[in-house]
């Protein structure tokens, strides 16, 4: 029971509300404030001073054919973080990105070279891999409630070991597949750039994804959903049907990403993208995407694709060991949850 | 609106928007509502309150739903009801504002008034591509907080963590409120907020009263209800030990009923 056994407190007037509104804020509060309400902001200025720095280190950088590599270098990476992405908005971690990818990459190139399926069918083939292995990651967090990062870490060494028991280590080279397979490997010049045929499906994902997770009803509950769990059941929301529909959406990009990935290596190899997983999670922790969910966005995750890639890029062409370059992804990574963790503490 | 006639039905008819009869509900060998019987009539504050293990918490979960009862009725404006999920009662207008506030932090107060009731915008661009009517759901949310007199919420485009304890309890009781709901429960609505914090929630609840909106207040702290109840509800060892007033009894009493010193 309370002390005060006065009567009722004299009832709030409207000075007193008004005055809610008058922050005091300082300078430094108020570009955090501003960060915090674009998450994208941050990547954004960073991007552009690596591109500004690294144009000026040396001049090889901005060149066309240069600013052409880092894209299609970024298309594969780019690809997994949207699914990546999608997992941490809703609070979880998916270990297993680049294991389901290269599953998926291996099962469409084996269909479509040694068991002559025609190329459509093993893309189809691999798209039902990826939603079967987001099916499988979803209904382990939401059935039996397992944490993302132990149930991921589990699928991940058995889609890498699935893989290399299914195509029994062997590498299938693009010059045996179907051309359509290796499409998204093709390049095209726009006014004398060339563009590879993945960076621009690459893109046409993060159009569609941005579109679904800002603008639709779906794309809120995702956000409901990783920011406090409970509060989007309180709401009304079937939160593990958002679990599910976003571990099977995320499936379903990995798909996209293994055919983009073909295209990128002119081949499907089992070996491949074991550092991918991280480097997604990189992409999207360097974006702006706060790995507590709830906060963050694909462009963020974007823009934290192309940070990574032009360090190492231009830590490359400044003539840098590749050492440096591990090091610097692993600097920014340690800086961007810094700054997300003060962004967090804007509340008054 | 269903404000206006309730507001209006309210010094006309006395009949409850909300009624339970004979409550009874038991966990195993501990009973926990031993037939408990409570009226809510349009345009008052119902506090409820009781030490713990009263029975306070079981009744109220069985009025929205999150309990069944063993036995016992439920009436809403006069008709039988049965709850199986909070979602029922929620059909029926009775919302209610948890303890823990269930809002969601990153979400802007608008996003957070329509969370799981989102509109989208009417055409194809709704129906194919299930567009969400982000400009209308925001000029429908100002709307209801003008309503309601929610005058601590100016912008709706702000995030929910950028806003104070009393504020978020604002936006939790908006999304209660709105939206043509008949009545509203809130569940300890000031225990963790500060002084002047509390005063707004109070004022909150006030204004909700008068605009014909019945309020059910959980509360512990006896200032809080004596200076917004209407009547006091008084639950004691799984029974509904009094009904009394502020104007009837005071706090002493209220606590010496709540605690069996003394009987109404």
């Amino acid at each position: 029971m309370t002390q005060q056994q006065t009567a009722g407190p004299p009832s709030a007037g409207h000075a007193d509300l008004a005055e809610e509104f008058l922050d005091r804020q300082t300078p430094l509060s108020r570009i955090r404030n501003i960060l915090h309400r674009y998450p994208a902001l941050s990547p954004a200025l960073v991007l552009l001073i690596a591109v500004v720095v690294f144009g000026l280190l040396n001049d090889r950088f901005l060149r066309v054919e240069n600013l052409s590599l880092i894209t299609q270098q970024v298309s594969v990476v780019g690809t997994l973080a949207i699914a990546q992405t999608l997992i941490i908005l809703t609070a979880g971690i998916d270990l297993s990105v680049g294991a389901v990818m290269i599953l998926s990459s291996m099962v469409v190139a084996q269909l479509a070279v040694n068991n002559g399926l025609p190329a459509p069918v093993a893309l189809f083939a691999g798209l039902v891999v990826g939603l079967a292995a987001g099916a499988v990651n979803g209904f382990l967090v939401t059935r039996f409630r397992l944490p993302p990062f132990i149930v991921t870490l589990g699928t991940l060494n058995i889609f890498i070991a699935l893989t290399l028991l299914y195509s029994n280590g062997a590498t299938v080279r693009g010059s045996a597949m179907p051309g359509l397979l290796t499409w998204t490997g093709t390049t095209f010049p726009v006014g004398g750039v060339r563009i590879s045929t993945g960076v621009v499906v690459m893109l046409l994902l993060y159009i569609a994804i941005a579109f679904i997770l800002g603008k639709t009803a779906w794309g809120r509950h995702v956000y409901a959903v990783g920011d406090d769990k409970e509060a989007a059941r309180l709401a009304g929301i079937a939160v593990n049907k958002v679990l599910m529909s976003v571990y099977l959406a995320a499936g379903a990009v990995l798909a996209i990403g293994a055919w983009i990935q073909i295209g990128r290596t002119n081949a499907a190899s089992p070996n491949a993208g074991v550092d991918l997983n991280l480097d997604s999670i990189t992409a999207v922790v360097i974006g702006g995407t706060s790995l507590f969910g709830g906060r963050g966005s694909v462009w963020g995750t974007l823009l934290g694709a192309l940070i990574v890639g032009v360090f190492r890029n231009g830590l490359s062409l400044a003539g840098l060991d590749v050492l440096y370059q591990t090091l610097a992804v692993g600097v920014l990574i340690i800086l961007a949850v810094s700054i997300d963790q003060w962004i967090r503490k804007v509340k008054s | 609106m269903t404000m206006t006639e309730s507001a209006a039905s309210h010094t006309a008819t006395r009949e409850p928007i909300l009624s339970a009869r004979n409550l009874v509900k038991t966990f195993g060998r501990v009973v926990g509502l031993d037939g408990v019987s409570l009226d809510l009539y349009p345009g008052e504050v119902l506090a409820v309150i009781g030490d713990n293990g009263a029975g306070k918490s079981t009744l109220i979960k069985c009025l929205t739903g999150a309990e069944v009862p063993d036995s016992g009725e439920l009436f809403v404006s006069g008709q039988p009801v049965h709850f199986k999920r909070p979602q029922d009662a929620r059909v029926h207008g009775i919302e209610t504002v948890y303890q823990n506030l269930a809002v969601s932090p990153a979400l802007d107060v608008a996003s957070n008034l329509f969370l799981g009731r989102e509109e989208r915008v009417p055409g194809p661009l709704g129906k194919l591509f299930r567009v969400l009517d982000t400009k209308g759901m925001r000029r429908k949310a100002k709307d209801e907080l003008t309503r309601l007199g929610i005058s601590t919420l100016q912008d709706v485009t702000v995030p929910v963590e950028n806003l104070s304890g009393g504020q978020r309890q604002a936006v939790a009781v908006a999304r209660a409120a709105a939206f043509g709901s008949k009545v509203v429960v809130l569940d300890e609505p000031t225990a963790a907020l500060g002084v002047r914090e509390s005063n707004q929630v109070l004022q909150l609840v006030r204004d909700l009263r008068d605009r014909g909106l019945p309020v059910i207040l959980i509360s512990h702290n006896m200032p809080h209800v004596f200076d917004v109840a209407d009547r006091i509800h008084i639950q004691r060892l799984g029974k509904c030990a009094a009904t009394i007033t502020p104007q009837s009894h005071n706090m002493t009493d209220a606590v010496a009923i709540m605690t069996g010193a003394a009987t109404a």
